[in-house]
């Protein structure tokens, strides 16, 4: 079996990569590869999505200035229907639109959009950044062992506001709802970090790589 | 709700990790990778490494434990010390850092934390502000480890940086660094009201009150420290137990 991390050449691949690595190993979940390559993509059991930096930016450079890799991606997870998982800005390409700077589509995976935070109190600080605790809102496969009150690490400006909620795992609170986790048939994302949240990330990672959906 | 963070500091040259006391007196306290996962284990949120030689010729040694650290914890890094350009951060961050954090670089030209935001987003972009008081009220930025005084004022310039796209501000205190009388809490205060991102506030903890106030009065977002966790004063859950108990959110593992 073979997970393959989308490299778009713009955040911190190496700390995802070793955390996909070691729950693999522990799980018996196959192989990690990190790659640019539409090939690997075509051939991969379970795609990941990482992503850092601003919307338009990270869809950009999958979009447009990777044309083939962004259509092994769609035909890999919406034809094939292979598992999918989108971290961070990765996550939030899944939305329909993007608002960051500038109005930017999306993969229109998740009926939502992309959002500037704005907490109800205007002494919170914007990034949103640090753990926090997550509030499950419907069980799934990925949140086997994860439940309300584990911690999370976050760091983002922008968020996820969903048309509805059917289609949220979990959120947090920072002067409102923030978008945690979401989920569509195949594929889920979520804001925060897994790889850098410690007992709970790792959990998710391990559970995304026994996943059958 | 959004929990404070303990941020243990390493600083780090030719590959082990030192303390100076006021940046000068330097006392080997360890591998870096080690203390590293020690700290994982105990319980802290995030953790800094700052390369304070930071020539080009050791360069390596941090690149190394940067890759070596993301093995094996999985947690945030922030990684500072001689970054100089966007490619020094790309650098960085390719290695195994979260953030990286400008200091001198920013202050000789602000224009470098804008290119650097621009191309990995704010959110792993720190600027590391270090500053004395000159007058009531009025701190002044110092480069190169305290010696160069630069006549720029530390409010105006933690706004200028955050409008060039600074993700978050960590603030030292060079009046306190290593004399454990605690945080100068109303420069900590001066900057965390001006500017929107979070304030990580630096220099002087002695004692467990010090990381309360840095919170309470200082209005930091985060605290960071390093003589009292390195030569195990107090450990990060004593800290934790001590802050909650004070009101703040932590998060306690």
């Amino acid at each position: 079996m073979l997970t393959v991390l989308i490299d778009t050449d713009s955040g911190n691949l190496h700390s995802a990569e070793k955390a996909f690595q070691r729950m693999a190993r522990e799980v018996d979940g196959g192989t990690v590869l990190v790659s640019s390559k539409p090939e690997d993509v075509a051939r991969a059991d379970r795609v990941v999505l990482p992503g850092d930096g601003a919307f338009p930016a990270c869809q950009r450079a999958l979009f447009a200035d990777r044309r083939a890799l962004y259509e092994a991606l769609i035909d890999t997870v919406e034809r094939r229907g292979r598992p999918f998982l989108g971290i961070c800005v990765g996550m939030q390409l899944m939305a329909r639109k993007g608002h960051e700077y500038e109005e930017v589509p999306g993969l229109g995976w998740i009926a939502a959009e992309v959002v500037r935070i704005t907490p109800s109190d205007p002494a919170l600080k914007v990034p949103h950044m640090g753990w926090n605790d997550l509030v499950i809102d419907r069980p799934h496969p990925v949140l086997d062992g994860i439940a309300t009150g584990d911690h999370a690490y976050f760091v983002h400006s922008y968020h996820m506001a969903m048309d509805d909620a059917a289609q949220r795992l979990a959120h947090c609170d920072y002067g409102g709802d923030i978008t945690a986790i979401v989920a569509n048939a195949n594929r889920i994302g979520t804001q925060f970090h897994p790889e850098k949240s410690q007992s709970a990330g790792l959990r998710l990672i391990a559970n995304f790589l026994n996943w059958r959906p | 709700m959004l929990k404070t963070r303990i941020i243990p500091c390493l600083d780090v040259a030719d590959g082990r990790v030192v303390k100076g006391v006021n940046f000068v007196d330097l006392r080997d306290a360890g591998d870096p990778v080690d203390a590293a996962i020690a700290y994982d284990a105990a319980g802290a949120d995030e953790l800094c490494f700052l390369d304070i030689h930071a020539t080009h010729e050791n360069r390596g040694t941090m690149f190394d434990l940067a890759t070596r650290t993301a093995e094996h914890c999985f947690m945030p890094l922030t990684i500072g010390g001689g970054v100089r350009t966007h490619d020094d951060v790309r650098a960085l961050l390719l290695a195994g850092a979260d953030k990286v954090s400008f200091n001198s670089a920013a202050v000789a030209n602000p224009d470098v934390v804008a290119e650097a935001a621009d191309r990995f987003g704010s959110q792993c972009i720190v600027v590391a502000i270090d500053a004395k008081a000159v007058a009531p009220d009025r701190w002044e930025i110092f480069t190169h480890g305290g010696r160069r005084p630069t006549g720029i004022d530390a409010v105006e310039f933690a706004r200028t940086v955050v409008d060039k796209g600074a993700g978050e501000i960590l603030l030292t205190s060079m009046d306190r660094d290593g004399t454990r009388a605690g945080f100068n809490l109303p420069m900590t205060r001066a900057i965390s009201d001006a500017v929107s991102v979070p304030v990580i506030a630096s220099g002087g903890v002695g004692t467990l009150d010090h990381l309360v106030e840095g919170v309470t009065k200082g209005g930091a977002s985060a605290v960071l420290a390093a003589s009292i966790f390195h030569f195990g004063d107090f450990t990060i859950a004593e800290a934790k137990a001590h802050m909650a108990a004070a009101g703040i959110p932590m998060r306690l593992t």
